[in-house]
């Protein structure tokens, strides 16, 4: 009698075991797919970003009195965020992701400094190169902001899968992780709307990005 | 009294027993569908991306985005309507000829969100451009604001890159902006758009209008009726039903891997086939004058190309 009942338990474990596979299993395998891409996109737009960085430079350097410190600020962050392996693995490891986040703001406040800069010289403003530059940079930028909303939204949604019932249990079963974001401080400095001094030019100090490059998520 | 009641209880426990797999299988059953259940409004958030909900917290609601009416959307009622054809029928014609969509929409303003933010929304609900091609572009212009923006697919961001977009507002559209001649600026800035567009190979045009392709599940039902004709004339109307059913169920389940939709699709089949559709057919489709010539975006994706100007 017992036995018989242990055997129905046995099945029914087994079919619910199943069932929970069917809906939960497939779900993350979806999501994942689709967080993966989604940062490949963002990785991407950082490094088209790091391309343009050094014709900007020499775009620059043309403009002989321009302020040295702004220049090797941008130079400086450029090497930094580059230096880290920008791998598809990053998402799964917190701390590096943190890493590479703030190497990636860093670089944002240098550039949009030295745009910022760039105002106080006419010659520099008027040079096609620099103005065909600072097009890419500012589309880059924005679309920096998009695939960060994009990556934003597949996180949520595979973290989402990750806590909610019934698929938690297969989550907790078979080892699924909760992935990181964009943490919010963040995503507040990335939206600050540049503060441009047309004054003196000295307190220029834009800490958002160069252009209305669509702040992120604010 | 004793002896008797393990006897009861085994009875119990054999009809539990039973009673448990059956009830795990109408899980099973049940817990599939409503496993999609949860699965489909995410995956309709994810065809219409929709700006993240942290966007709207400090200002709150967002503008609702414009219908697409036509290759121009003027909200502003700036343009004149023979103005308003002219550039209508240039970006209509440039259709036809190169296959690209092409759209301009005139808002009073983009407010709370900036115009890079407020034109990515519109694009991501247009889905103007080819679907895999992503050869659609929107020009925004935010007249109160003094804001504008060529906002470019993904297939035109080579041609249409974004200093050439920057150079085309900078360059054409904005002075006359300056001088209050909007219609001039506009047909003047598209017809740059379009003579750079035209230098970019592209996938010859479709004949015809570009189509949304039915949902596959529409066109097994709809074979699935035809062939519900047959064997309810063959086999009976309520066998012919049933087998009609089951073939659809088995042929959804099998192209599309949802065991709820194939059930679904099962019954809708069932209940057609057994009610009959000619009459459900009639009601369905007698209402549509033929194409309806319309516009509509083809399903082209965008990822925050192109460049924004102000006058």
């Amino acid at each position: 009698m017992t036995s018989a009942f242990h055997r129905w338990t046995a099945r029914l474990l087994l079919l619910a075991t199943l069932s929970l596979s069917g809906c939960g299993y497939n779900q993350f395998q979806s999501g994942n797919e689709r967080v993966k891409a989604s940062w490949s996109e963002v990785l991407s737009q950082y490094q088209r970003r790091a391309d343009l960085i050094p014709n900007l430079v020499n775009v620059v350097k043309g403009q002989a009195d321009f302020e040295q410190s702004t220049l090797q600020a941008v130079v400086q962050a450029r090497a930094q965020a580059t230096a880290i392996q920008a791998s598809p693995e990053l998402v799964n490891d917190p701390q590096a992701f943190q890493k590479f986040q703030q190497a990636q703001t860093a670089l944002t406040g240098s550039l949009s400094r030295l745009l910022a800069v760039s105002e106080n010289y006419p010659t520099l403003r008027a040079n096609q190169g620099f103005i065909d530059l600072q097009a890419q940079l500012e589309g880059t930028e924005n679309r920096i902001a998009v695939a960060r909303n994009r990556y934003i939204l597949a996180v949520q949604d595979y973290n989402v899968t990750v806590h909610s019932f019934p698929s938690n249990l297969t989550a907790w079963a078979l080892g699924y992780q909760e992935k990181p974001n964009f943490s919010v401080e963040n995503e507040q400095a990335m939206a600050r709307p540049p503060s441009v001094n047309f004054g003196t030019g000295k307190r220029a100090s834009p800490s958002g990005p160069p252009t209305p490059g669509k702040g992120a998520t604010p | 009294m004793s002896p008797e009641r393990p006897a009861i209880d085994r009875g119990i426990r054999t009809r539990l027993g039973w009673l448990i797999p059956l009830g795990a299988l109408v899980g099973i059953f049940w817990g599939g569908p409503l496993c999609r259940a949860q699965e489909a409004p995410q995956r309709a958030s994810q065809v219409q991306v929709q700006v993240p909900q942290q966007a709207t917290q400090p200002t709150g609601q967002l503008a609702p985005l414009p219908p697409l009416t036509g290759h121009v959307v003027d909200q502003t009622h700036t343009l004149t309507p023979e103005q308003q054809a002219r550039i209508e029928q240039a970006l209509a014609a440039f259709e036809t000829r190169k296959g690209s969509q092409l759209a301009v929409l005139l808002v009073p303003t983009t407010q709370p969100e900036t115009i890079e933010q407020y034109a990515l929304r519109v694009a991501e609900q247009w889905q103007l451009g080819r679907k895999k091609v992503d050869d659609g572009a929107i020009l925004v212009v935010a007249k109160n604001d003094r804001t504008l923006r060529i906002e470019v697919g993904y297939g035109l961001e080579g041609a249409l890159n974004d200093a050439t977009s920057k150079r085309i507002i900078e360059d054409t559209i904005t002075p006359r902006f300056r001088q209050q001649d909007f219609a001039g600026g506009i047909l003047a800035g598209v017809q740059r758009m379009v003579g750079v567009i035209d230098g970019e190979p592209l996938p010859a045009p479709t004949v015809g209008l570009a189509q949304e392709p039915l949902d596959e599940i529409a066109w097994i039902i709809a074979v699935g009726a035809l062939l519900g004709f047959v064997l309810r004339a063959v086999l009976g109307r309520f066998p012919g039903a049933l087998m009609t059913a089951a073939i659809v169920g088995a042929v959804t389940w099998f192209m599309l891997g949802l065991l709820s939709l194939a059930l679904v699709a099962g019954g809708i089949t069932l209940l057609t086939t057994w009610i009959g559709i000619a009459g459900l057919l009639r009601a369905r489709y007698g209402g549509r004058g033929g194409p309806g010539g319309g516009f509509r975006g083809g399903g082209g994706g965008f990822g925050g190309g192109g460049a924004s100007g102000r006058w």
